[in-house]
């Protein structure tokens, strides 16, 4: 089999499967911002109880692999009784798996902020929320753009385990193409390769230059 | 200085254990009673874990048609058998780089498989069919009912069955995994309608399931198992010597009854092993 014959066969079922892997990354990754948030929200406020949630949550997620959370999510909740499609299950299991790791990653940007910071808003009356939005989510959020673009790549590379759950993706792609002796399974995994790159080389850039521009100039 | 000291001995440890591991293969060199080929020599063998009534591995070792094959395979041959797990997708690829010396694992004889391996057999003539809930609740009765996106089917990725639906039932709504039992589940959570692969296969979750799933028992292929070996193998001739002499005597048909017996109630003949080029 040529290039152009590989092409003229696998041209639209790869379109269809890198459309099905971008839609799983973005949303995914949308849950895990929202996730994040939330969670390092709990983590940081005053109230000791959603710190211990916040916490036992993280320690949850980081702590078990990708494939058991996906595994969990479809075959342990459906046996008992909660039965969702493939595709929601696996931007379920994706967002919170990332969305702990985003926490993580928050809370390091707002530990990041010097303490003085937020001794000073509450010296001139905020309160929590007010201290969070307007003092410290601010500068936190500069500090770690890069290693939120780290997990936005690692997200992305993860969607690729949803193919163990029968979400038809890029990966599940190639599984299939290798079926078909001819098309060579170099030349599927040099094509699947290729595709991911064509998408995370640019994020990384991109994410660069977000770094490089609201980085606080010390 | 106690610090300087730690990491040599942690390496000596190691390539302690290495060594350990390596002489495994050399101190098992007694114990046979002699043949051919060397005897106690291991050949490995890469059979299936999650088959019921082929291969599914026990406390007590890999158990099933499969296992039960390659173990009076091995046994001729003046070999200890090893057994490997090997999956749908990975058995041309364990051949090709001597992972494993032999694949029986319910491996469907095909053309495209013969351009990277050899097979030896056929062993067993199964026959592709379709598993439903019991009762039946979608009135599904053969492989026309599958070509409909109403009905949702499920099968193994990269398998011989997925390409049989694909080309007899174009409009099925498909979905995968990678072991027929994830399928079986998925069927039990009302995921899917219908489970389709080789009726052998689909009587051992059918058995397992306590009554739970049934045959639609309305085959519509044949699909020949073979034995994988790597191209170019001299096991190949030799394991159709063996199996020729197992039909003739009916050890066969004794390991048939013995495994897949436990829920098929009729023994088939054995099928003619293709002897081309031996």
């Amino acid at each position: 089999m040529s290039w152009s014959e590989f092409f003229d066969e696998y041209q639209d079922p790869l379109r269809e499967a890198t459309w099905v892997t971008v839609k799983l990354a973005f949303s995914s990754f949308g849950l895990a911002l929202l996730v994040g948030v939330i969670v390092v929200s709990f983590r940081v406020s005053p109230i000791p109880p959603l710190v211990r949630v916040a916490g036992w949550f993280v320690a949850a997620f980081r702590n078990t692999p990708l494939l058991v959370v996906l595994f969990v999510a479809l075959f342990g909740l459906g046996d008992l009784g909660l039965v969702f499609d493939f595709y929601p299950t696996a931007v379920v299991a994706l967002g919170l798996y990332t969305g702990a790791y985003m926490a993580e990653v928050l809370r390091s940007g707002i530990n990041a902020v010097p303490r003085g910071q937020a001794e000073a808003g509450r010296s001139i009356g905020l309160g929590f929320a007010q201290l969070m939005r307007f003092v410290v989510i601010p500068q936190a959020v500069r500090t770690v753009i890069g290693p939120i673009g780290n997990l936005f790549v690692a997200n992305f590379k993860n969607t690729a385990v949803a193919s163990t759950i029968s979400v038809f993706e890029l990966t599940a792609q190639s599984q299939r193409m290798f079926n078909d002796a001819s098309a060579g399974v170099w030349r599927v995994l040099a094509v699947i390769s290729a595709l991911y790159l064509l998408f995370l080389l640019p994020a990384g850039a991109v994410f660069r230059r977000l770094e490089a521009r609201f980085a606080i100039k010390r | 200085m106690k610090r300087m000291i730690r990491i040599p001995l942690l390496l000596l440890a190691f390539a302690m254990f290495v060594a350990a591991c390596g002489d495994d293969d050399d101190t098992s060199s007694d114990d046979g009673t002699g043949g051919e080929t060397p005897s106690g020599e291991t050949l490995k063998v890469g059979t299936k874990y999650d088959q019921p009534l082929f291969g599914v591995n026990t406390p007590d070792g890999v158990v099933g048609f499969d296992a039960e094959i390659a173990r009076f395979i091995a046994d001729e041959l003046g070999m200890e058998v090893a057994f490997q797990e090997a999956v749908s997708a990975n058995r041309e690829t364990f051949l090709e780089n001597g992972t494993v010396d032999m694949v029986v694992a319910t491996y469907t004889i095909n053309d495209e498989r013969k351009e990277q391996v050899d097979f030896a057999g056929p062993y067993y003539i199964a026959g592709q069919d379709i598993m439903v809930e019991a009762g039946n609740p979608k009135g599904i009765t053969g492989i026309d009912d599958l070509d409909s996106a109403d009905i949702k089917t499920c099968t193994v990725e990269g398998s011989t069955s997925l390409a049989n639906l694909n080309s007899m039932a174009p409009d099925a709504a498909v979905t995968t995994f990678d072991t027929y039992s994830k399928c079986a589940d998925a069927m039990g959570q009302g995921r899917v309608d219908a489970v389709t692969t080789d009726n052998v296969i689909l009587l051992g979750l059918a058995d397992e399931s306590d009554g739970a799933y049934e045959l639609v028992e309305n085959p519509f292929t044949d699909e020949p198992y073979g034995i994988g070996v790597a191209k170019g193998s001299e096991l190949r001739c030799q394991i159709n010597e063996i199996l020729q002499a197992a039909y003739d005597d009916g050890t066969w048909a004794q390991i048939y009854e013995d495994t897949v017996g436990a829920v098929a109630s009729v023994t088939p003949d054995p099928p003619a092993i293709d002897n081309e080029g031996c």
